[in-house]
């Protein structure tokens, strides 16, 4: 028997929407926000805004409403608390229950938590800061289409991260040149390259002919030192057509990995090409081209933590996850947060990481953090101790800019990575003891002796804008 | 600049990944990396192939994987053992975590000659 009557006209969001009383289900989806009301706005309904509008409200009461059971599809803001150390803003905690969301949909789940709301006239700014993706919801995705476990046992590579390089200059190589500049990379020590996410398919290096050029240089360096190689072959592409045509021709020339740049690319283009992966047996390497436009402001956007979770979704094995020491913005403890929501199987809430609810990922498989941008052999002890063993560093500069080129570089590169997890499993501080431990190292290897001359000077010492909150 | 002339020109190397690139470790050094093993609570294991081979996934167990071995000096054995009845063949450590389904560490200690 139904008691509801139709009141038309507009309500406050907080009759509806504010629930600090309820208990969130395990099989709810629980996203945070950062608010910042415009001012006089009280929290509970700016809270209980968020919430309507990122779920089943709209801003003034519809008939419709009394077809359905509103309070089983409604979001619910259950919790406030402040942000240490700031006034203005506050932390809204939203209960969203599983049935709003279509079954292994990144793209779904994120045009409803970051669609219309962020443009609310009530807010100056806000921010999504984690999302608690049920378990239930998890086992919907397909997630990455290998995972670590797999790319290693595919690879033949353990107990040490594995290295690559960007190929530079970024643009203007021609193909044959490109193949050269990815060849010398790889007989001289790196496990992969990668293409620059700016290089698609333009008028100086069409994409069919560095597949072809790369092709023979993988193939080459392979039979050469007798260990496995690859290119990360940009599949990015105008359309889903040409990226699966690419898709397709990177398996032909033989590269076991392609690469796609998932935010620019957008996740429907992701989560398909993470499926042909799954399908064909190839690894998936994903860029983040785009994300600091999304992540950076420390009160609007969305937090880095989200969009790592989205991509273990959505379908990728490596992704990109800044250095902390080197050119590209990155706090060392909010970066070891949402490293450990790539890898882990379980993450436990940590205020001091930003990671805001547990995260249980189930059989999810990981992700390997990919460390890239401006660093160099005398980082490698820090990258080490920071990323650990199933990680990815990338030496762009630090293996091309080598006096005596790529493939010295690369030695060099790989011989200061080997000293190093030596040393760690000699049970040495290998971030203490970095100078003694690479010095040692040159010894029996004149590349990394001039590397280490080369780039002795250079720092990237800037503050970080995106902090985490503490007080 | 002579030596700039000679270590200029880098030479390709046929390398037996991690570790590959180290100069080869002393007995000490082979020792510590046996303890690391065992310390994590990984499974030691030995593998061994001929060089003509040594691309391939699968390389030949030496006995099974070493189950609960807690002892450094068994696991040496184990290696000299196995090198003693194979000495032209590549000789590797490995060891297995059960909780990644992987290995956590995997080096060549002696190295065939083909």
């Amino acid at each position: 028997m139904s008691v509801k009557t139709y009141d038309a006209g507009v309500k406050e969001y907080r009759d509806m929407y504010w629930t600090p009383e309820y208990v969130p289900l395990d099989t709810d989806l629980l996203a945070c926000f950062k608010c910042t009301g415009q001012p006089g706005v009280a929290r509970e309904e700016v809270a209980a805004a968020v919430a309507a509008e990122s779920s089943t409200g709209t801003w003034s009461t519809v008939w419709s409403e009394l077809l359905t059971d509103m309070e089983y599809y409604k979001g619910r803001a259950y919790r406030i608390e402040d942000v240490p150390g700031d006034n203005e803003s506050f932390y809204a905690f939203i209960a969203y229950p599983i049935d709003l969301f279509e079954e292994g949909s990144i793209v779904n789940v994120l045009t409803s938590l970051v669609g219309n709301v962020f443009g609310f006239k009530a807010l100056r700014h806000l921010r999504l800061e984690d999302i608690r993706f049920p378990i239930a919801y998890i086992k919907t995705c397909g997630g990455p289409p290998a995972g670590i476990q797999l790319e290693r046992d595919r690879l033949s590579k353990y107990g040490r991260p594995m290295l690559g390089a960007t190929i530079k200059p970024k643009l203007g190589l021609s193909a044959k040149n490109y193949g050269r500049a990815v060849y010398e990379c790889l007989r001289g020590g790196l496990d992969m390259t990668k293409d620059d996410e700016n290089v698609n398919s333009q008028p100086f290096m069409r994409w069919r002919d560095r597949f072809e050029f790369v092709g023979e240089a993988i193939q080459k360096a392979e039979q050469e030192t007798g260990e496995k190689k690859g290119h990360y072959l940009n599949v990015t592409a105008p359309d889903p057509e040409q990226m699966y045509e690419r898709a397709e021709f990177a398996k032909e020339v033989g590269s076991p990995i392609i690469m796609h740049d998932f935010l620019t690319g957008g996740f429907t283009a992701n989560t398909g090409l993470a499926n042909w992966c799954r399908k064909n047996g190839m690894l998936l390497h994903i860029h983040r081209a785009m994300h600091a436009v999304i992540d950076r402001h420390p009160k609007h956007g969305i937090h880095f933590r989200v969009l790592a979770k989205c991509l273990r979704l959505s379908g990728g094995d490596h992704l990109h996850t800044g250095t902390v020491v080197g050119k590209l913005e990155g706090d060392r403890q909010s970066t070891l947060g949402f490293v450990d929501q790539l890898r882990e199987s379980f993450v436990p809430e940590d205020r001091s990481r930003g990671v805001f609810f547990d995260q249980d990922w189930g059989s999810l498989p990981g992700v390997m953090a990919v460390a890239s941008g401006g660093i160099h052999v005398w980082h490698m002890p820090a990258l080490l101790a920071i990323f650990g063993d199933d990680s990815m560093f990338q030496f762009g500069g630090g293996t091309q800019g080598h006096p005596w080129g790529n493939a010295a570089g690369a030695a060099a590169n790989r011989v200061a990575l080997e000293a190093c997890v030596k040393a760690r499993n000699q049970g040495r501080e290998i971030e203490k003891e970095a100078r003694d431990i690479l010095t040692e190292a040159a010894r029996h290897s004149p590349e990394l002796a001039i590397a280490m001359e080369t780039w002795k000077e250079i720092k990237f010492e800037f503050d970080t804008v995106d902090k985490l909150d503490v007080a | 600049m002579p030596l700039q002339n000679a270590t200029g020109d880098y030479q390709t190397k046929q390398t037996l990944e991690t570790f590959g690139f180290l100069p080869p470790m002393s007995q000490e050094e082979i020792y510590d990396q046996i303890a690391y093993i065992l310390a994590q609570g990984w499974t030691p294991a030995i593998e061994h192939v001929h060089p003509s081979e040594a691309a391939d996934v699968y390389w030949t167990m030496w006995k099974l994987p070493f189950f609960g071995q807690q002892e450094l000096n068994d696991v040496v054995s184990e290696l000299e053992s196995c090198h003693r009845s194979y000495p032209d063949h590549h000789v590797r450590l490995l060891g297995y975590d059960s909780y990644t389904q992987s290995q956590g560490a995997a080096f060549v200690v002696f190295e065939g000659r083909g």
